[in-house]
């Protein structure tokens, strides 16, 4: 750590780290009352569990991604960011406005578009806070080295903010207001967060592997491209049974294959660039999520989403419990890893401790991508049950679920292992370090 | 090859392709907004009632259980076609009384069944509410779903 202001992402990562707890735990209680339905069924409603699940999710990611920001930027534009204070600012607004919106939902005061259902003045904070936010980096980058990382981060943070500005418009026509609510949700999801996702991988890959910054940017501009070509007509998929017109069966069914190709570009890269180098990086933990995230994204994402957004498929397979099992792999693998993976690289610098815990964290790193994966197997499979009996035998919607019940359990026991991984992961990145080695070089034990 | 394919390059595709994409996204969004106010969605019968149905819906934060149109949280069943399985084609007072006895019968409080909140809606309420789930089942939605179990 090269510039005293990249110390900001410290507290942007306590945050983050805090609401993920918040919403993995979210996530069990919403799991088990899937399996003991009457459970809270009167004092904490699903509806109500569910929004804080999704939306702790987001602003955490969301945290992690302006941390992580603050972190890159001054190494990459050689200079410090242009005003701690806005950055201290911005982070008590965001803060506060996700606080205020889990409160409010608990009192049963929200808006009611899926993911979108903060109250009008939370809404109005977070764009606030993330003009600040802007503001503050993209004055650091005008004033120091540009790169092509910062450049795509840039990008991709500019992006989400602009998108942002379509939850405002609300129709009364409910076709409309579909049509333009996936502007943020898809062309946040699958498209201008993968530039914040590639963008963060390049950084990683350029300070563990050593290789050429050329030719890590070169590949970043491919994979940059490869998502927006294929993610903004992609949106096609969400266009066919909300009274849209029907060439956009065609255009997102093609544009779905397509989709597929940034992820696995980005597992090519990442892999190519560690074979490289031959160089070992101390922090082994940061190394297995930089490798692992691409991987289960180009499942959860890239397999899990191509799996059902066939026109001909996704006629059947529509609003059932496998877009649940392709929603819950494709966040873990794409964003949740990725944060994970900044913060398992960045924190033992900002803690000024040698990369530490690493074992423990990476069995965090086991334990939640194999329980994910156990999650995302059991409701695929009750997806295509459920599709089956739903969609071609006719069976009526609650009778199917109770045949579905099994494999609720199993998701419910694969959510508490996760917890248990979460757990581990936040303790080995935040927890005692007093045994730990100082990370000042005279400090070190010589053996021998 | 990888001499040739330089960095300024991988630049110019990824900006020029994005251009492109963009442009033809934005096109096609202008065509698909005009045609779901013209063509497959009812604009003349988009009533003050339905307008209002649409906010008691959005105020009770519905799609975080049921779905609509195949949107939402997958707990509870699909609403964007209640209206046909209730009959409302065919018997719209019908269909009207039962959706409103319905939800004013929850919770049903049966052990081991999904339980759905009772939200005291008023019966402007739910005459605004059903409104506007009668006016969604007549969406031009490609012929989904593929039957009235939704």
């Amino acid at each position: 750590m090269k510039y005293s202001t990249q110390k900001l992402a410290y507290p942007y990562f306590i945050a983050a780290l805090a609401l993920f707890l918040v919403q993995v735990l979210a996530g069990v209680l919403a799991g088990s009352v899937y399996t003991l339905p009457n459970l809270l069924a009167e004092s904490l409603p699903f509806h109500i569990i569910r929004m804080i699940h999704t939306n702790a999710l987001l602003i955490w990611l969301l945290l992690g991604y302006f941390g992580a920001a603050y972190f890159l930027i001054p190494e990459e534009s050689e200079r410090d960011i242009h005003s701690p204070k806005i950055a201290w600012l911005q982070l008590f607004i965001f803060v506060f406005a996700a606080l205020a919106a889990v409160v409010s939902y608990l009192m049963g005061i929200h808006e009611g578009r899926e993911f979108l259902e903060q109250p009008l003045w939370v809404k109005v904070l977070l764009v606030v806070a993330f003009l600040l936010f802007l503001y503050n980096v993209s004055m650091t980058v005008l004033k120091g080295r540009k790169t092509v990382v910062s450049t795509v981060l840039l990008l991709g943070m500019w992006g989400a903010a602009l998108l942002f500005l379509f939850a405002f418009y609300n129709p009364d026509n409910l076709a409309l207001d579909k049509m333009y609510w996936w502007y943020v949700v898809h062309l946040w999801v699958e498209g201008i967060w993968e530039l914040i996702m590639a963008s963060m991988l390049a950084f990683l890959l350029i300070k563990m592997t050593g290789v050429d910054r050329e030719v890590i940017e070169k590949w970043l501009y491919v994979i940059v491209g490869l998502a927006l070509f294929s993610g903004l007509l992609g949106t096609g998929h969400h266009y066919y049974w909300i009274g849209t017109p029907g060439y956009w069966q065609w255009i997102g069914s093609l544009f779905s294959i397509l989709e597929v190709l940034p992820f696995f570009a980005m597992v090519l890269w990442c892999f190519h660039m560690v074979y490289r180098s031959g160089r070992n990086h101390p922090n082994k933990a940061a190394m297995l999520w930089t490798l692992g995230c691409p991987v289960m994204a180009f499942f959860g994402a890239g397999v899990w989403g191509l799996m059902h957004s066939f026109s001909f498929i996704n006629f059947y397979s529509h609003g059932t419990q496998i877009t649940a099992a392709h929603g819950h792999m494709a966040f873990y693998g794409a964003y949740v890893m990725l944060n994970l993976a900044f913060f398992t690289y960045a924190l033992p610098q900002l803690r000024s401790v040698q990369p530490y815990n690493q074992v423990l964290n990476m069995w965090g790193f086991w334990v939640m991508t194999a329980s994910m994966a156990f999650m995302t197997f059991t409701l695929t499979f009750a997806g295509v049950l459920q599709t089956h009996l739903q969609r071609v035998v006719g069976m009526g919607f609650m009778e199917i679920q109770q045949q579905l019940d099994l494999f609720y359990w199993m998701r419910l026991l694969s959510g508490i292992v996760f917890v248990a991984g979460a757990i581990l992961y936040i303790y080995a990145a935040l927890g005692p370090t007093k045994n730990q080695v100082s990370s000042s070089p005279n400090l070190q034990p010589t053996h021998k | 090859m990888s001499e040739r394919f330089t960095k300024s390059a991988a630049r110019n595709i990824f900006y020029g392709g994005t251009a492109f994409f963009l442009l033809l996204f934005i096109a096609l969004s202008i065509h698909t907004h005009l045609y779901i106010v013209n063509s497959s969605t009812d604009q003349a019968t988009l009533t003050p009632s339905v307008a209002q149905g649409k906010q008691v819906w959005e105020h009770n934060a519905c799609i975080n259980c049921h779905s609509l149109l195949g949107e939402g949280a997958y707990f509870a069943p699909e609403l964007g076609n209640v209206w046909v399985r209730y009959g409302g084609r065919e018997h719209p007072e019908g269909a009207r009384m039962g959706l409103k006895a319905w939800m004013r019968a929850q919770p049903t409080g049966v052990p081991g069944r999904r339980q759905m909140p009772q939200f005291n809606l008023s019966e402007q309420e739910l005459d605004n509410l059903i409104d506007f789930l009668e006016w969604v089942s007549r969406i031009d939605t490609q012929g989904w779903p593929p039957n009235t179990a939704g």
